[in-house]
């Protein structure tokens, strides 16, 4: 009796797990970001669109020089709350910013916290960086929504805020320095449609859905790919937290799902570097078109052999510099345009070798 | 003529027959599963994504084989996912860094892998320290140490050791993949350790009655320590596993791996208060999750719902295994 009781519990627990899938296995469900993005793609079409004609070479850093002196930031310190230290395109950012603050004789402190899911963990960071009351903060976050509180904090003790890579849904930070990553997101997409011919099923893997560098490129890319190719296909994005192992085993199981998939898009390093493994694992390579983003010594490689088609490279090492610049601006008093888009570039095989590409990757 | 009542079956038997239908449960919710999703996935029931599964199993499969012995003991063990980036770090700054041959670089990863248990097992047998919040602490130390030695830069393994990841790629066997062997060899390492040596032996009465072990003349902290390493030496394999799948070592990833290993042991029938478990539960139940991810990633299923079934069917299986308890007592 005591076995029948077990054995209905566990049929009762797999059928609800089964039944759950079963409701849930229409690819035609809107993805897990729909209600985020529900109001993003509108405006994210027409940016798009706007910049579509931009060039497919890269996007354009805006006019914003720093300054040539600190002035009264003189030997000041600045905070540099980062999303973490992990992958190699925060390496780059954390060296623009110490040799520029070295330049300018100011004192920059950068940490982040060890994975970018722990946007808690960034926020206690933030929260002893503004009780050291630096000069200046600069802060890229991980949840754009998170840090209200901390950002007033900030603003109440008169430490004026710099936004970097992913903005912050506030208007208490006096500018973002970051890539425009939705219009960089569209060049992906224009690059893609071309290379399968503007027809066809594409897969995306993502790294997370709660920080403006994960929605603005997914919506970016999506976008694009809904407002000019209407012939294909993008199936619903998936989410491997930019761990190179978990996505490579989602991209396997996209290809298994649909045999007829043509290309991948990975919107940051460990998310490409993931389907770069799956493709090998498979035997892939070459067959369906893979376009990442950032750069990173496997991406390097897998471009210059052609295994990956391309990506969008951003500049870290200006991010870096130029957080600290307009940080040493706003101690200054300066008044600082919103944003400062530190441009973007696409590079494959043709270019990776150019002097301004290779200024701007990373290994 | 009188006969005489059966003798009541014995602690041990009971124990095992218990085990033995926490296997089955596992197993047939394994083989539920897959029937479930072959019917109604489409694209599921193919060689290619069977062999996906096998795959994706390597890595939990082998962390989890080396936590089971933990658990047994009444133990845990939280630092298995960093510490396998430690040790595959170690592995990369051997092989590559250094240069040294391949079959140094896996010694230094099993050795750091030692390495790490031996210091869980000191903390927690001498220094009395809960498994808990040693192992907890470890995985900090591994985490920082990890990115300390590798300048919190990947080690790629391509230019030095071209031939790394290719070995476990090749299908020697019956078309599976080498990573799967590997998994399924140290498995077999683990099932005759603990059930045909007296490692096995001390393992189990750890778990079951620590201090009537000690008293019946056991050198208990020293077996316990000797646990811990061998988990230990399991992580180092996992390390190396998982470097293969990257043909790099990352010192980003590993924290979380973890939780998914645990759960693959008490899906299995692996007790956390110690006592019970086996490696062919541990497994299965590896087998389980991935199963039912990759099963839920093929059907199509947005990310989060992924994460709430699985955590209700690792919910489901330690409420069984309570049931199975209670019900026994």
């Amino acid at each position: 009796m005591k076995l029948t009781r077990l054995t209905s519990l566990a049929a009762g627990s797999m059928a609800l797990a089964l039944v759950a899938s079963a409701c849930s296995s229409s690819a035609t469900t809107a993805p897990a970001g729909a209600p985020a993005s529900a109001a993003a793609p509108a405006s994210a079409a027409a940016s798009a669109a706007a910049s579509a004609a931009a060039s497919a070479a890269g996007g354009a850093a805006s006019a914003y020089t720093g300054p040539t002196d600190a002035g009264t930031a003189k030997g000041k310190t600045i905070a540099i709350i980062s999303k973490g230290e992990q992958h190699q395109f925060w390496q780059a950012v954390k060296k623009g910013a110490l040799d520029e603050a070295a330049k300018l004789g100011v004192t920059a402190t950068y940490q982040g916290p060890a994975t970018e899911s722990e946007i808690d963990k960034q926020l206690t960071m933030l929260q002893t960086a503004l009780s050291n009351n630096p000069a200046a903060v600069c802060f890229a976050a991980l949840d754009s929504k998170a840090a209200g509180a901390l950002l007033q904090q900030a603003k109440d003790a008169n430490i004026p805020v710099i936004g970097f890579d992913s903005g912050v849904d506030s208007t208490i930070p006096v500018t973002t320095v970051a890539t425009d990553n939705t219009a960089a997101a569209a060049v992906a997409a224009d690059h893609m449609a071309s290379l399968i011919g503007n027809a066809g099923t594409v897969g995306v893997v993502v790294h997370d859905q709660t920080s403006q560098t994960g929605i603005t490129r997914r919506d970016g890319f999506l976008a694009q790919m809904a407002a000019k190719y209407p012939n294909i296909k993008v199936l619903p994005p998936q989410y491997g937290a930019g761990d190179a192992v978990k996505s490579a085993d989602i991209a396997k199981a996209m290809m298994t799902a649909n045999p007829d998939l043509k290309g991948f898009f990975g919107a940051n390093e460990g998310s490409i570097k993931g389907v770069l493994n799956a493709l090998k694992e498979t035997g892939n390579e070459g067959k369906i078109v893979a376009i990442g983003y950032d750069s990173g010594q496997q991406q390097i490689d897998a471009i210059t052999s052609g295994v990956e088609a391309g990506a969008i490279t951003q500049n870290p090492i200006g991010i870096g510099a130029k957080c600290v610049d307009a940080a040493i601006d706003a101690i200054n008093g300066k008044t600082l345009p919103k944003t400062i888009d530190t441009g973007f570039s696409w590079f494959d095989k043709t270019n990776i070798n150019n002097p301004e590409i290779q200024a701007v990757l990373y290994k | 003529m009188q006969s005489t009542p059966a003798p009541a079956p014995s602690r041990a038997q009971s124990i095992m027959k218990g085990e033995s239908i926490q296997r089955l449960l596992a197993l047939g919710a394994l083989v539920i599963l897959l029937v479930f999703f072959s019917i109604t996935v489409p694209h599921f029931a193919s060689t290619n994504n069977y062999i996906d599964i096998l795959t994706a199993t390597a890595v939990n499969g082998v962390l989890a084989t080396g936590v089971t012995f933990v658990i047994i003991t009444g133990g845990i063990d939280l630092s298995l996912g960093t510490a396998m980036t430690f040790t595959s770090v170690a592995m990369g700054l051997v092989s590559v860094n250094l240069g040294l041959p391949l079959p140094i670089g896996l010694l230094a990863a099993f050795a750091a892998g030692a390495l790490v248990g031996l210091t869980n097992g000191f903390l927690i047998a001498k220094l009395k320290l809960p498994p808990f919040i040693a192992t907890l602490g470890m995985l900090y130390v591994t985490l920082g140490m990890a990115q300390v030695l590798s300048d919190v830069h990947p080690i790629y393994f391509e230019a030095v050791q071209p031939s790394f990841q290719q070995f476990f790629m090749d299908k020697m066997v019956f078309g599976i993949p080498n990573i799967v062997w590997v998994m399924l060899g140290g498995a077999t390492v683990a099932w005759i350790l603990l059930n045909r040596t007296i490692l096995g032996r001390y393992t189990f009465a750890l778990g079951s009655n620590e201090e009537a072990t000690r008293l019946s003349g056991v050198n208990t902290d020293r077996w316990k320590i000797i646990v811990y390493i061998v988990d230990g030496l399991f992580v180092g394999l996992a390390g190396i596993v998982i470097a293969s799948r990257m043909n790099s070592a990352q010192p980003g990833l590993g924290m979380g791996y973890e939780l998914d290993a645990i759960a693959a042991a008490v899906i299995g029938g692996t007790s956390l208060s110690g006592g019970e478990g086996s490696i062919v539960g541990t497994i299965i139940g590896a087998f389980l999750i991935s199963t039912l991810r990759i099963g839920l990633s093929v059907a199509g299923v947005p990310d989060q719902w992924k994460s709430v079934i699985t955590g209700l069917v690792v919910i489901g299986a330690v409420y069984l295994d309570i049931m199975r308890r209670r019900s026994r007592a």
